[in-house]
């Protein structure tokens, strides 16, 4: 189980989170986008071997949505918001 | 013949306690102290199991965890199953059985698989998949293929807890190893965590005769405990199994027979800021023809049980080697009294510091076992020069074999941390770590003694590895996994069918997949698939070592979680009045219980919501409709925010009105459907369908402050801080007038859609008029302390009309009739609102919502849809069940849609449904057919609403 750093109670227990997913490209404007780009923003998630942005909601805690950086290889946290030390 | 086999002193067991057991049926005594292993032992108890694919008679092999060979069941109140007998604490009244025979292990009739054990390669499940067909092997390999069955009941005497930790220093295994590092981190004032396996500390000190500055090692263990125990900041804990290495340096503890007597396991989740992983060593199996005949033991083991339990398992003992290990057993058992026949040592050269500890037992080197007679007992073994020839049998009751010892890395290998082949060693060893974590003692392959402690004194360790006896006229399977049958020859089956890979040889031969998970066995299969594809062990690597170390129980994993302690029921203020008033209570979706009908003495479902059907439609009925998903949004960004997420426009709501919209996701799919209302300039209550109240308030959340962080909207989730009773039906403004109320209720002043806040029956509330089944309806929101105050009111001034109580199954067909949605019936994750005939909720104004785009880009691709239609079985007593597919003609082919719902119709005295067919709106009028296994039923398509098509009864 892994620690996730929230900015706004600290290291706290994965079990106190829910997945949020990926984050994946911006969203295009759909009124500018082709069908091929709107198309690829809805159904390319980013799965890379190594460090991955993902957002976790701090469902039990303080009910904040968490972006951090984890690398999939290790589960290390390798980049996270700032908040209490 | 009692305890025959027991030494007359020595050992660390009470002989003034003993202990009646039985094992298979019979009775057995043993002393405080044994496990059921040595009490089986000392009764001279050979057979002891039967093996898992070919029933070959097995005994005990090991003495703790590694165990392969003897699983046993445990009867009583607290029945087990696959549990090694070498880790089975001995207790009064004991009674197991062996798993994997019947009737008894001595005579089993499973045993015949032996003599058909060509048949049973390796592969060969996976071969039953292909050829001839698995449903012919099916019912006789899951009845084989059975350990011990699960118990019945959980068990009556105690329960199972689990606690949280923290630590500066978690250690695994208090052994020499572990005990110095204890003492180091306590002493230095840090939070210390030390977990052993085993009922008494010591690790493999138990076991031996070994000196530390010239006194006993087990005199330093003591000294070592009982300053550990005068620290408040050491947590010492035996009988405590540290079984899985998982992220961020949390391990998980399994903790047997904690101090208080009701509780059996206690699981311990500890994350530590550093582990220190001395988990000691595991002994390794010599190769060999019928090398699992009982009476062949792991030669340490044989020494434990001398040291450890004052049990001498034979009289005549070989023992067979590679390594220096053999020879302090040798000493030890000779000392016991055993009869040490001989020493056969595959090394040509064996040291003279391992010779030096054996001067009257002959030493045979460069020498092999390659044969074993005798069936359920070892008799004689043979001994061949390693390079062959004929050899001599020689006549024992005891082989113990060893060949060479693994640093045991399971836990270092489960933190991700890597291992490399130690060619000194002949064995994996800890490389470089993961995580916060080291390994010392004989984890770190530091295997003797001397060189953990300073003046502890061993003999040096040095092998020549033997991966597997190879002599031309060996005859009889060599195993290489006890525990799952698993020869040899299993092995070259597989890398000739291609499974080259040690983790394909692993899956096709199942080696290492027991419950012992090749403790003593799995670097042979990496020995052999080294020698014979001619490349190192480093090359063909380990399997993965995964979780658990050792067998866990279930209890242990759920801990107090049993289902409503995990995810409690919801509850609303009135469901004990639905339970007095004869309620059959559902589950609603997000745990919310609510009635589902209320049977009168004697009635059936259909007769009950026919009943409360007809109270609604000509009369008066209520529901408690307190568990729909409410949130209050507050904030000047709030239309801009809601025109996002609805597929309708809700910005032009005036204060007091309030509008019916669907959520889209951005890919189009329909994610909830509710009633948004607008209470003043900048505040707003929304509704969500129950099961969905929590992914639309993580949907809104995220929303907010991933994609419009800038935005001035708050969410507050409102579902409990309102309760609510519906009143609907003809009667429902007379029932709101008996309550009595200061809001004008006429239609003109309180129209449909909207809301007014005021007082009924003397409370304080907000009068909603939403209406879910097609009948004028007053949502009467009050806060929950008023709730059941509110409802005795409600069925008081209700009853001139005879107002009834309404569930989820007349709610059900109450909205079917008006062809209302409901998300996960009509809504399944294939339909836009085109589909489902509410384009109108499709803004074409908003340039931009969630879900806009996608729709468009889907029917453009102008493939066929299918669209909601209502149904009219041609027979209407003929009912349709749910989910029954459309196929054209109602022939055997593709289906054209399916029946999403189905009910009675009082209004209409006659079975009426929902369905989504391909290009249902076209085809209003026409005959489609639903294909049932068992015939064909045709009915007539219409619109989707059976009840007032105008809606003037909910305006009214
Ligand atoms: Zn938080």
């Amino acid at each position: 189980m892994m620690l996730i750093p929230c900015p706004f109670c600290g290291k706290r227990n994965e079990s106190e989170f829910i997945f949020g997913g990926p984050v994946g490209a911006d969203r295009p404007d759909p009124n500018a986008a082709s069908d091929a780009e709107w198309v690829e923003y809805l159904t390319v998630v980013p799965n890379p071997l190594g460090p991955v942005q993902e957002r976790w909601w701090h469902a039990r805690g303080c009910g904040e949505w968490v972006t951090i950086w984890r690398d999939t290889r290790t589960h290390d946290i390798v980049r996270a918001p700032d908040g209490p030390k | 013949m009692a305890q025959s086999n027991r030494l007359a002193a020595g050992g660390r067991i009470d002989r003034s306690r003993p202990l009646t057991f039985r094992f298979n049926g019979k009775p057995y005594q043993g002393y405080d102290g044994d496990t059921l292993a040595s009490a089986l032992l000392a009764n001279g108890v050979r057979v002891t199991a039967r093996s898992f694919k070919y029933h070959r008679p097995r005994g005990i092999v090991g003495h703790g965890p590694e165990e392969p060979a003897t699983l046993v069941e445990l009867d009583g109140e607290d029945a087990s199953g696959n549990r090694p007998a070498t880790t089975v604490p001995l207790r009064e009244g004991l009674s197991a059985r062996s798993v994997n025979c019947w009737p008894s292990p001595e005579f089993d009739l499973g045993g015949i698989n032996q003599l058909f054990s060509r048949f049973i390669p390796a592969g060969f499940y996976y071969k039953t998949f292909k050829w001839p067909n698995w449903h012919l092997f099916e019912p006789s390999i899951r009845k084989a293929a059975g350990l011990a069955a699960a118990p019945k009941y959980a068990p009556s005497c105690g329960y199972f807890e689990a606690r949280h930790a923290h630590t500066d220093v978690l250690i695994a295994g208090a052994g020499p190893a572990g005990l110095l590092a204890a003492l180091e981190a306590g002493r230095a004032g840090k939070r210390v965590f030390l977990a052993d396996e085993g009922p008494e500390a010591g690790g493999g000190l138990l076991n031996r005769n070994l000196t530390i500055k010239g006194q006993p090692a087990m005199n330093w263990v003591a000294d070592a405990v009982a300053e550990l125990q005068g620290m408040a900041n050491v947590t010492h804990l035996q009988n405590a199994t540290v079984w899985a290495y998982r992220e961020h340096n949390m391990l998980i503890v399994n903790q047997r027979m904690p101090e208080q007597n009701s509780l059996l396991e206690r699981s311990w989740r500890i994350r530590a800021a550093e582990v220190v992983l001395a988990t000691g060593a595991t002994e390794r199996a010599m190769v060999f023809a019928d090398n699992d005949r009982p009476g062949i033991m792991l030669a340490t083991s044989l020494q434990a049980y001398v040291n450890h339990w004052g049990v001498l398992p034979g009289q005549q003992v070989v023992l067979f080697t590679n390594n220096n290990s053999a020879y302090p057993v040798a000493a030890d058992l000779a000392g016991a009294g055993a009869l040490v026949v001989a020493i056969l040592d595959s090394r040509v050269h064996v040291p003279d510091a391992a010779m030096k500890l054996v001067p009257d037992i002959p030493v045979h080197a460069g020498t092999v076992v390659a044969g074993v007679k005798g069936h359920k007992q070892v008799r004689a073994v043979r001994a061949v020069p390693l390079g062959g020839g004929a050899g001599a049998w020689i006549t024992c009751d005891l082989l113990g074999h060893s060949g060479g010892w693994n640093p045991t890395v399971h836990l270092w290998s489960q933190s991700r941390s890597s291992l490399k082949f130690d060619e000194t060693l002949a064995a994996f060893v800890p490389d470089s770590a993961a995580q916060r974590c080291r390994a010392v003692g004989a984890a770190a392959g530091n295997l003797t003694l001397d060189q953990i402690i300073e003046g502890g004194e061993d003999l040096p360790y040095a092998i020549d590895p033997l991966w597997r006896v190879e002599i031309a006229d060996q005859k009889g399977k060599a195993f290489l996994d006890i525990q799952n049958d698993v020869t040899v020859s299993d092995v070259y089956l597989a890398l000739r069918e291609g499974y080259d890979n040690v983790e394909h040889v692993k899956r096709y031969t199942t080696g290492g997949m027991g419950l012992d998970q090749g403790k003593t066995g799995n670097i042979n299969i990496i020995g052999t698939v080294a020698m014979q594809k001619g490349i190192s062990l480093q090359d063909v690597g380990t399997t993965t070592f995964r979780s658990p170390y050792t067998p866990v129980s279930f209890g242990a994993i759920g801990g107090l979680r049993e289902e409503t302690v995990l995810f409690p029921y919801r509850h609303t203020p009135v469901t004990q009045w639905n339970k007095d008033n004869g309620a059959v209570m559902y589950e609603a979706g997000a745990r919310w219980r609510r009635p589902g009908y209320f049977p009168k003495p004697g009635e059936g479902l259909q007769e009950a919501v026919n009943r409360e059907c007809r109270a609604v439609r000509e009369g008066v009925g209520v529901y408690d409709g307190s568990p729909l998903g409410t949130f209050e949004l507050k904030g000047r960004d709030v239309p801009k925010f809601l025109d996002f997420l609805y597929s309708n426009v809700m910005s032009s709501l005036k204060p007091g009105d309030g509008r019916y919209g669907l959520m889209l996701s951005d890919d189009g799919l329909i994610l909830d459907d509710g009633v948004a209302f607008r209470l003043d300039e900048h505040r707003w209550l929304i509704s969500t369908s129950t099961g969905h109240a929590d992914a639309v308030n993580q949907h809104m959340k995220k929303l907010l402050q991933t994609e419009f962080p800038g935005w001035q909207v708050m969410i507050t989730t409102v579902t409990s801080q309102w309760n609510n009773a519906t009143i609907c039906g003809p009667r429902a403004r007379d029932v709101m007038q008996a309550l009595g109320t200061d809001i004008n209720l006429s239609p003109k002043a309180f129209p449909f859609m909207s809301f007014r806040d005021g007082t009924v029956a003397g409370l304080p509330a907000r009068v909603v008029r939403v209406s879910f089944t097609g009948e004028l309806s007053f949502e009467v929101n009050v806060a929950p302390r008023h709730m059941a105050t509110l409802w005795d009111k409600v069925m008081e001034a209700g009853e001139p009309f005879g107002i009834l109580p309404v569930g989820s199954e007349a709610s059900h067909v109450l909205r079917v009739e008006k062809g209302f949605l409901s998300l996960g019936h009509e809504v399944d994750g294939t339909v836009d609102a085109y589909d489902l005939g509410m384009g109108w909720a499709m803004s074409q104004k908003k340039p931009d919502y969630l879900g806009k785009r996608s729709v468009q880009l889907r029917r453009q691709s102008g493939h066929p849809r299918r669209a909601l239609v209502g149904v009219l079985p041609e027979d209407p007593n003929r009912q349709i069940p749910e989910g029954a597919p459309l196929t054209p003609g109602g022939r055997r082919e593709a289906t054209e849609g399916l029946i999403t719902a189905c009910v009675w119709s009082v209004m209409n005295d006659r079975w009426v449904g929902l369905a989504l067919l391909e290009n249902g709106h076209a085809r209003q009028g026409e005959t489609a057919h639903v294909r049932l296994k068992d015939g064909v039923i045709p009915v007539r398509v219409t619109k989707p609403v059976f009840h007032d098509p105008d809606g003037k009864l909910l305006r009214s």
